[in-house]
């Protein structure tokens, strides 16, 4: 697999800029093509992504749980007083889930997830670059893309949607605790409210969302690090470089498939 | 005479506009412990890297008992890895790994072993290191020649014909320089296999080699016994020698 690499130090700066996007587009296109073609080549390393969705849904997890209670604390808060002023107040648990739901939950979830899981990709894979680890591993006949790749981005893209149900399920809780404080409002009124607004189509396109943005997460991640060059000074860039470029990725695809959802099921919109 | 286990013929490798392996041709004998000097920047690792097929060459080509090593598929290219064994310049032992995991990941993703063999194989190997106590350490626990000895381990222990050596004493003390060179050709001679050693440590070679060739700017200088090239009339291989010997 002939990956180019990206090139550093051009005398215009704009020049360098388009060289490196361009370079990455390639870059990257060609590592998702080499990563279908080795995803179902045998063997399935069925053991090395149990232990990244462990070690992914461990390391995330806290910091996933404070964002899902304080974003659906902090939404309800905010809605009710605009809701309000146009006598509107019951609709607040409606607004609030379908929010949450179909848009924030995912989106912040994924982000956050980038943010924790893209550097450490990036970090952990570029390390081992540049300290000769994965040519020790194809001088020992060993697939270093699939052991270190493949099983990765198969666990980012099985534990983000699972992730972002948890996220969802905290962040109509902390709605709820926001609902309390502020209306006299029960929680099986709540409640109701809640399942009888969401339809079966709120629920699958988010989830889908999630899928995709799980897959970015890892493929980013792997690329930065597998294609980094550089030494320490390497691994720091394919670190920080791959959570800006999957955030970017999430947004643009989240943008993409919001429009794709409303042009296929228009009663969505 | 017999045929070369290792026939390099005519190696050519460039980066961009550097010219690092100038059509060099090497013939290396089953039980040889074949030294390539050179300073650094001559392209002694490429041309180790170009046998492993980590690099392409440009052009030549490289012979293993008479079989074209360039151009192999995936699937030939990683049968004949599993007939060599290389140690890196940092050992490149695996971080998240303990030494046993290190040494058994070959083995368990290679070959058919039970894990009674595994175990067994991990244990007389790393005797043979010398570093048995060592098994359950992580690779930060341990030092560089410590590092070095563990990366020699698990490349001895699929039990390869040919063993390649990326300066195998660089970084370490003198005494634990001629402690691994020493290792280094007890194991060979134990296991019987060919080496290839890129190297830029005379007293290294003084122990390891019985012929060596230096290489500078892509091109080979000389080649013989280290004897004969450290005897050698030629200006560059008596400042390299020179230098080496002031650093020993």
């Amino acid at each position: 697999m002939d990956i180019p690499k990206i090139k550093y130090r051009r005398d215009a700066a704009f020049v360098e800029k388009l060289n490196n996007f361009f370079t990455n587009i390639s870059g990257l296109t060609i590592f998702n093509i080499e990563f279908f073609k080795q995803l179902f080549s045998l063997p399935i390393e069925i053991e090395q992504i149990k232990k990244h969705m462990n070690e992914l849904g461990v390391k995330t997890f806290s910091i996933v749980s404070i964002m899902g209670i304080i974003l659906g604390f902090v939404l309800a808060l905010q809605s009710h007083p605009v809701l309000e002023r146009f006598g509107a107040t019951d609709f607040l648990p409606a607004t609030v889930a379908l929010t949450i739901i179909r848009e924030l939950g995912p989106i912040l979830t994924a982000l956050i997830f980038a943010g924790r899981v893209s550097s450490g990709i990036g970090a952990e894979i570029s390390s081992m670059r540049v300290t000769e680890q994965i040519d020790a591993m194809e001088v020992s006949a060993i697939n270093p893309f699939k052991y270190l790749v493949v099983s990765r981005v198969v666990a980012t893209t099985l534990i983000l949607p699972i992730l972002s149900i948890y996220v969802i399920m905290l962040s109509l809780l902390g709605a709820f605790v926001a609902v309390i404080m502020t209306d006299n409002m029960s929680f099986i009124y709540f409640k109701n409210a809640v399942v009888s607004s969401i339809t079966f189509g709120d629920l699958i396109p988010a989830l889908v969302k999630t899928v995709f943005f799980g897959y970015i997460v890892g493929i980013v991640g792997a690329y930065k690090g597998y294609t980094a060059d550089g030494g320490t000074e390497g691994v720091g860039r394919a670190s920080t470089t791959a959570v800006v470029m999957a955030s970017l990725l999430i947004l643009i695809v989240d943008m993409i498939m919001v429009k794709l959802t409303i042009w296929l099921w228009p009663t969505l919109g | 005479m017999s045929k070369p286990l290792i026939e390099i013929v005519d190696l050519k490798k460039s980066f961009e506009n550097l010219t690092v392996l100038n059509g060099i041709s090497i013939d290396v004998f089953e039980g040889d412990n074949f030294v390539v000097f050179g300073q650094s920047g001559t392209g002694k690792s490429v041309l180790l890297k170009c046998i492993v097929g980590l690099l392409q060459p440009d052009g030549g080509d490289i012979l293993v008992n008479g079989e074209s090593i360039i151009n192999l598929s995936s699937d030939k290219l990683s049968e004949f890895r599993k007939s060599l064994g290389f140690l890196f310049q940092g050992a490149a032992l695996y971080d998240s790994m303990s030494v046993r995991e290190n040494l058994e990941f070959p083995l368990k993703r290679n070959f058919d072993f039970t894990q009674d063999e595994i175990d067994q194989k991990v244990i007389s190997t790393l005797s043979m290191v010398g570093l048995e106590e060592s098994v359950d350490k992580m690779p930060s626990e341990l030092s560089g020649g410590m590092r070095k000895r563990i990366g020699l381990a698990r490349s001895i222990i699929t039990e390869p014909k040919i063993m390649l050596y990326d300066e195998p004493t660089t970084g370490l003390d003198p005494i634990t320089s001629k402690e691994i060179s020493v290792l280094i050709l007890e194991l060979q001679k134990k296991l019987n296999m060919t080496s290839i050693v890129v190297t830029h440590d005379l007293l290294c070679a003084e122990i390891i080699a019985n012929k060596a060739i230096v290489l500078h700017n892509g091109d080979i200088i000389e080649e013989g016994t280290i004897d004969e090239l450290t005897s050698s009339d030629n200006k560059l291989l008596r400042n390299f020698f020179s230098s080496e010997i002031i650093k020993e």
